[in-house]
């Protein structure tokens, strides 16, 4: 097989991950999630997340390397998530990162989050029509972007103006009664519900917003709706009919994220449509994204779930793409930047003080 | 010939040396305690060419001070050292930081008699511990803040008596320190709270009107 043989670290949340591929074809993708650490917060805790990194990152790294079959001499470059992320997280994986480029002397590359999600399609549908237009969707992330080339032209459209779309869902889900994450539970939920029950917002889809916010989102009105329309019920003795509060809920979600998405596709002038992120696997969204973009004959493309959420694998082949593309290593000063814009694929060089005593 | 070390810590600054058995080859510290991950690869890379290797090659072991420190940067040196031992295949060690303060201080004639090491755990708190004249641990280490801590003389970072650690000599020391495991020595639970019962969204009903007599 060609391409460069990468291995990617990726720690920006909850989920530990050492991806590695050769070029496009996937090799190994090992993740250790934390997530079961933060049930009972009903979120994820970044001291708990960071602490759980520490104790996977040679774990992963022993595993994903003796799946790949590979040896560490073998790889070309370390790639590794730089941002946006949470700080004492990347920190972690920015870390390993370096060490593990000076240990086997090759070149490291700090790359954004955001768009190894757009990147780890190539693993699975192969080379990604540009410009197209991506959907992001996830507990961290609500984005839609526009890729003109995924290792330099890629520009933010739209984002959530306040909770991301999977956050939404976690607390909607513990309004509920249900268990965290909440994505797959109000999933599972609304399957036995009427989206049509109750007409909850849509935000931003107002004439005033869409001319300030056409490709925005925002889910804080539709959460605060909905646990008013549940208090409401309960207040005055009436059962909430669970089913039909998350089909509706996740209804509002979907029909929101979906008519921007193919808004962005026709603004741009683009005929494919890549959702990556963990709620790309939400069945709801997947139907009504699948039926709208088909009915304006627009191409959708969707990385396998196991892809959509946070792993080292979208990180790696990310870096193969920019291996290829023949871009310049980050350099061993780089920092992790929490709120790393999605125009920026890697961290360049930088030079950091520093004193050598003794 | 003796086995060479590189010794690592991120409890405090950014520290990075060399040792081969007794003897310091090299030692660079990087006085910042906010950017850990930018500084120690960099500083590695830098004293590994001052004490004269070719990359790490020529390195038999590592020694990583696993704390007390703050978390963040603390985890930096620890995820490095563990990465760095696996890639390259070999043994690893972690000590105890204020242990290596301990015996920087005795060798240093800063302390006669039991003493305590002390560093910033901020929070107006201090990590520390409690250590012979030997400069064997006796206590800790603890989390508390600084009026708690018994009436020894202090050395270390935030003492009067300040001294900061030079990882040249973790490395050279660390085989005969005790041994602390991998595992950081947070002394703090994270700050997470379990969510008690959610506020309502519902307007509060009014009160009716106080009447006034
Ligand atoms: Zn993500």
């Amino acid at each position: 097989m060609s391409g460069p043989l990468i291995l990617g670290i990726e720690s920006s949340c909850d989920e530990t991950g050492v991806g590695i591929v050769r070029g496009h074809e996937l090799l190994a993708n090992e993740v250790a999630s934390s997530v079961e650490e933060h049930v009972r917060f009903g979120g994820v805790v970044p001291e708990v997340a960071s602490r759980a990194h520490l104790h996977a990152m040679v774990p992963a790294l022993r595993r994903a390397l003796a799946t790949a079959d590979v040896d560490l001499t073998e790889i070309d470059a370390i790639a590794v998530t730089a941002g946006p992320g949470l700080m004492g997280a990347l920190v972690v994986g920015l870390s390993a990162a370096k060490a593990l480029a000076v240990a086997v002397n090759k070149p490291l590359y700090g790359l954004n989050h955001l768009v190894g999600h757009v990147a780890v399609d190539l693993l699975d549908h192969g080379d990604l029509p540009q410009p197209c237009a991506a959907l992001l969707v996830s507990g961290g992330h609500t984005s839609l972007l526009a890729v003109n080339d995924i290792t330099g032209d890629i520009r933010e459209l739209g984002a959530t103006i306040d909770d991301a779309a999977g956050e939404a869902y976690d607390k909607v889900a513990r309004l509920l009664g249900l268990a965290y994450p909440g994505g797959p539970v109000i999933d599972r939920a609304a399957a036995a519900g009427d989206p049509a029950a109750i007409a909850f917002p849509r935000g931003l889809t107002a004439g005033k917003d869409l001319a300030k916010h056409r490709f925005d989102y925002s889910f804080s009105g539709l959460k605060t709706a909905v646990s008013r329309w549940v208090e409401t019920r309960r207040r005055d003795g009436e059962d909430v009919p669970v089913a039909d509060v998350a089909a509706s809920f996740q209804e509002a979600v979907c029909d929101v994220l979906t008519a921007k998405a193919v808004d962005a596709c026709e603004y741009l002038g683009v005929d494919t449509l890549l959702l990556g992120g963990g709620v790309a696997a939400n069945s709801r969204l997947r139907a009504l994204l699948e039926e709208r973009t088909a009915a304006r004959g627009i191409t959708l493309r969707r990385p396998r779930p196991a892809l959509c959420t946070d792993n080292g694998a979208m990180i790696a082949v990310l870096g193969a793409e920019v291996v290829t593309a023949g871009l310049a290593p980050s350099g061993l000063d780089i920092g992790a930047n929490p709120g790393l814009d999605v125009s920026v694929v890697r961290v360049g060089p930088a030079s950091a003080p520093g004193r050598l005593a003794g | 010939m003796s086995p060479v070390v590189l010794g690592i810590d991120t409890s405090a600054t950014v520290c990075a040396g060399l040792a081969r058995g007794g003897e310091v080859l090299a030692s660079g510290v990087v006085d910042d305690t906010r950017a850990h991950a930018e500084q120690l690869m960099p500083l590695v890379r830098r004293v590994a060419a001052q004490a004269g290797l070719d990359g790490l090659a020529g390195v038999d072991a590592i020694a990583v001070g696993v704390g007390p420190g703050p978390f963040t940067g603390l985890r930096v040196g620890v995820v490095a050292a563990s990465v760095l031992a696996e890639a390259l295949g070999l043994p690893i060690r972690g000590v105890c930081s204020l242990d290596v303060l301990a015996h920087q201080g005795v060798a240093a004639g800063l302390v006669s008699g039991e003493f305590v090491v002390a560093s910033d755990a901020r929070r107006k708190e201090w990590y520390w511990a409690r250590y012979g004249a030997d400069g064997r641990r006796l206590d800790g280490p603890f989390v508390t803040a600084p009026d708690e801590l018994p009436d020894l003389p202090r050395v270390g970072p935030v003492t009067s008596t300040p001294l900061d650690l030079d990882a040249g000599v973790l490395a050279s020391i660390a085989a005969g320190l005790p041994e602390a495991g991998l595992e950081p020595l947070y002394l703090r639970r994270p700050d997470a709270e379990v969510p008690t019962a959610r506020k309502s969204t519902l307007v509060p009903p009014r009160l009716a009107p106080r009447r006034i007599r």
